[in-house]
């Protein structure tokens, strides 16, 4: 289990690569391999958005997101979660969170998958300050739903 | 003898500093008289979060000197 805050480019796949590497036990142990990464849109709430600042609180945003990591290896029948993700200055399409989840089966993978990312969402102490194109700045005020809605 | 408090992103902006020292001599203080004194605001909005220590509290929470008493709003990442 791994967890990691950021302020450099994510390269999601080089990382997950680099991570199965040092990880030999992973290789034949597990048939699914889960895969969420997070990137940056060029909008939101309807405006276009040019870059933003994610800032977070040093300490508890490694806390918390461990102990999620670890309810998640408890909860499921996974077999190791590696989070990364970026804070500092961000750009458009960049990876801003990397959720990866191994297990024999994909169900348990899908689902400890799901409940980390909507954790981190909802919990994990991160906030984006968006730039518009026209120059302006302004602090982005809620997460968008994790489940399909209606 | 004293409680360090910090707030995060807009809150830092519309308390107009990161930080702030509160005197820990006062049985019975509560993060919400905390956030009084190191504010001087009264009221404390309802979506305001709230961290003692780094784990999630409610405004009633009860702190301690050398506690970390942390003030933010809802959270936005990944």
């Amino acid at each position: 289990m791994h967890i990691e805050v950021t302020d450099k480019t994510i390269d999601a796949w080089t990382v997950i690569k680099e991570y199965e590497n040092s990880h030999p036990e992973l290789a034949g142990a597990h048939g699914a391999n889960v895969v969420f990464l997070g990137r940056m849109r060029d909008f939101n709430e309807s405006e276009s958005v040019s870059e933003m600042e994610l800032e977070h609180y040093p300490g508890m945003t490694e806390k918390f997101l461990d102990g999620i990591a670890k309810k998640a290896m408890q909860q499921w029948d996974i077999l190791d979660v590696l989070v990364v993700h970026r804070v500092g200055r961000i750009k458009l399409a960049d990876t801003i969170v990397l959720v990866t989840v191994w297990a024999a089966h994909r169900a348990h993978a899908y689902e400890a998958n799901q409940f980390i990312m909507e954790a981190l969402k909802s919990k994990a102490p991160f906030w984006k300050k968006e730039t518009l194109t026209d120059g302006k700045t302004r602090w982005v005020e809620k997460n968008t739903p994790g489940k399909v809605q209606g | 003898m004293s409680i360090q408090v910090k707030f995060f992103a807009s809150m830092r902006e519309q308390v107009g500093k990161p930080e702030a020292l509160v005197d820990a001599k006062d049985a019975g203080l509560t993060a919400l008289k905390v956030w009084q004194q190191a504010t001087g605001q009264e009221k404390l909005d309802s979506n305001v979060l709230i961290a003692v220590n780094m784990e999630y509290v409610n405004k009633d929470q009860l702190v301690s000197d050398g506690d970390e008493v942390a003030f933010f709003p809802p959270v936005t990442g990944g």
